[in-house]
């Protein structure tokens, strides 16, 4: 859904999983991007209906890229970087408590 | 509180976009102990987001608005003013003391000024199929060009109004992104309206010409542009697939992948609004902002709100209007005199005023349509809870006076997103519901935590000695 433009990226290449499946970014980028780049919509299904849902600010307003990383869920993936090695996985429907460990 | 654990300061600046980074170069010079936060891992803000970072290619796609962020940033970096980085304010009592969240742990400051500039948002645009993935604000795209470099794939349409729109079109044709079309959504009277104030507007120094050069540039790249457009709806079922509006009295479609939707930019009030400080409802912009003097000060001693927060004017008039803030509150400190306060504030004064005329052009041209505030019955307002147009007019027809009462009843406003994204609309939809001004229905009470914490860093206060009031049922309009 999103691509880098071209040339002049010197930056490091990062991979992350996201539900198993690899996925590489640039250092620096947030793990919302890094998805979006990847093509791993949705970020998540709604708890409300079940329907899916991407980001829509990408600035930590909307909470529509809440994520599970790392083993912490509801986690806003526009406000973390990418890392090697991150295990990140798709939130379907509610979570049990707000940012709280799974 | 307890003074050990806690470190105290002159000043505390929340948010470092252009008036925070001002606002804290300003009180550094003037002496002030000052501390700046932010949420992000850099300055800038959004406006300027990465500036210190950016890939060169890409800061020359984004131009010299861009850039003089930077001149701030370096500015800042040097000035040895102490900023803290990827700290998450959640809490600000009345004595001003700031209570936030930096790497994992808990950290209270205060200080006796509190500088709010925390910027503003983007307007929600609640239409059918608003809520599919593939449609997002265009200043997300414009975040992610600053952040990282990355562009949509694919077709592309933009649709809304405001030279944002324009701006983020330009852009990503630039940068070789497929711009399949651009659906403007202004009602056609904004141009009868914003007549009178082209005088002023053409006294501001280069805005209308920038806006005739992004325009000369969409035309010439013949990208499809539609005016006037309504009874839009995004079509898609897993995702965004196309958008259909009515425009020139014709049934439109244009095929998308992405869809970009964007009708301004509103304050970001959650800060003030937690602290109580007077809000006011703007019927230009619809929407709120805080009361603030010309020092930026609200109606609560101590806490002053400047740049976007106070009422949209954009990047440059937030950064004078930063400065001011921390003039004022040197003065208020007792380290600066009235007739030196007011000798520095001179000159910034004026620059300010220049930077203020172009608004009532852009205001009144860009106003949005009244359908963008008046969703159909189906459409999802609050994204978060998943409520309709149609659940808050039931609300309203069955006695809810108020935002905090078809919160309570329906869960709307509710959710993570802490009703920012749905605020406005909701209590513009009471307010043609009920029959009276938006000014009367009000707004959501916000409340600590200002975002989602995790339970613990609550619990960590209590080693601070500062027993913290959170969140509660109040159902009081």
């Amino acid at each position: 859904m999103f691509k880098h433009i071209e040339g002049g990226d010197t930056r490091a290449r990062v991979r992350l999983q996201f539900d198993g499946r690899p996925i590489e970014a640039r250092a620096g980028d947030s793990v919302a991007l890094a998805l979006l780049q990847g093509g791993c919509i949705p970020f998540r299904t709604t708890p409300v209906s079940g329907a899916p849902r991407a980001p829509l600010c990408l600035m930590g307003v909307c909470f529509e890229c809440l994520l599970e990383v790392d083993g912490r869920a509801n986690v806003q993936g526009c406000m973390v970087e990418v890392r090697d090695g991150m295990q990140v996985r798709r939130q379907e429907g509610a979570r049990d408590a707000i940012g709280g460990e799974r | 509180m307890s003074g050990s654990t806690s470190t105290r300061f002159d000043v505390i600046i929340i948010g470092a976009g252009p008036a925070g980074m001002a606002a804290a170069l300003t009180a550094r010079q003037l002496g002030l102990h000052t501390l700046l936060l932010d949420e992000q891992a850099a300055p800038g803000g959004q406006i300027y987001r990465n500036v210190l970072g950016v890939q060169p290619a890409v800061g020359t796609l984004l131009g010299p608005d861009y850039v003089h962020g930077g001149a701030l940033a370096h500015a800042l970096a040097d000035s040895g003013v102490t900023a803290w980085f990827g700290a998450l304010v959640w809490d600000v009592s009345a004595e001003g003391v700031v209570t936030g969240l930096r790497d994992g742990q808990s950290f209270q400051v205060q200080a006796p000024q509190l500088i709010a500039a925390t910027g503003a948002l983007e307007r929600a645009s609640p239409m059918p199929g608003w809520t599919l993935p593939g449609v997002l604000n265009a200043g997300a795209v414009q975040i992610a060009l600053k952040a990282s470099g990355s562009i949509p794939a694919g077709r592309v349409v933009l649709a809304g109004g405001g030279p944002l729109l324009l701006l983020v079109a330009c852009q990503l044709l630039d940068a070789g992104a497929q711009v399949a079309g651009i659906v403007e959504t202004s009602a056609a009277d904004n141009r009868r309206q914003a007549l009178p104030h082209l005088p002023a507007a053409l006294a501001a120094p280069g805005y209308l010409l920038k806006g005739l050069r992004m325009m000369w540039q969409l035309r010439a790249a013949r990208v499809p542009w539609f005016t006037q457009a309504s009874e839009m709806k995004i079509e898609g079922t897993a995702r965004a697939e196309g958008v259909v509006f009515s425009s020139g009295g014709r049934p439109r479609r244009i095929a998308a992948d992405v869809v970009l939707l964007h009708h301004g930019v509103i304050p970001n009030t959650q800060l003030s609004r937690l602290m109580r400080a007077e809000h006011v409802w703007d019927e230009v912009q619809l929407a709120w902002h805080a009361r603030v003097d010309e020092w930026g000060q609200t109606s609560l001693p101590g806490l002053r709100v400047a740049g976007d927060g106070a009422g949209v004017a954009g990047a440059l008039a937030a950064e004078h209007c930063g400065t001011l803030a921390a003039i004022g509150a040197a003065h208020d400190l007792g380290r600066l005199s009235s007739v030196e306060r007011d000798r520095r504030a001179g000159p910034v004064r004026r620059a300010l005023s220049r930077q203020l005329r172009i608004r009532p052009f852009l205001d009144a041209l860009y106003r949005p349509p009244q359908w963008i505030n008046a969703p159909e019955a189906d459409v999802i307002v609050c994204r978060c809870e998943e409520v309709t147009a149609a659940r808050i007019r039931e609300m309203a027809r069955l006695g809810c006076q108020g935002p905090n009462q078809t919160k309570f009843f329906s869960r709307c406003g509710m959710g993570p997103c802490q009703g920012r994204i749905c605020g406005n609309v909701v209590t513009q939809i009471l307010a043609s519901e009920i029959g009276r001004p938006a000014a009367e229905v009000g707004a959501y009470h916000i409340r600590a935590p200002l975002k989602p914490v995790p339970i613990a860093s609550i619990v960590a206060l209590t080693e601070f000695g500062h027993p913290t009031e959170t969140a509660g049922v109040d159902t009081h309009e």
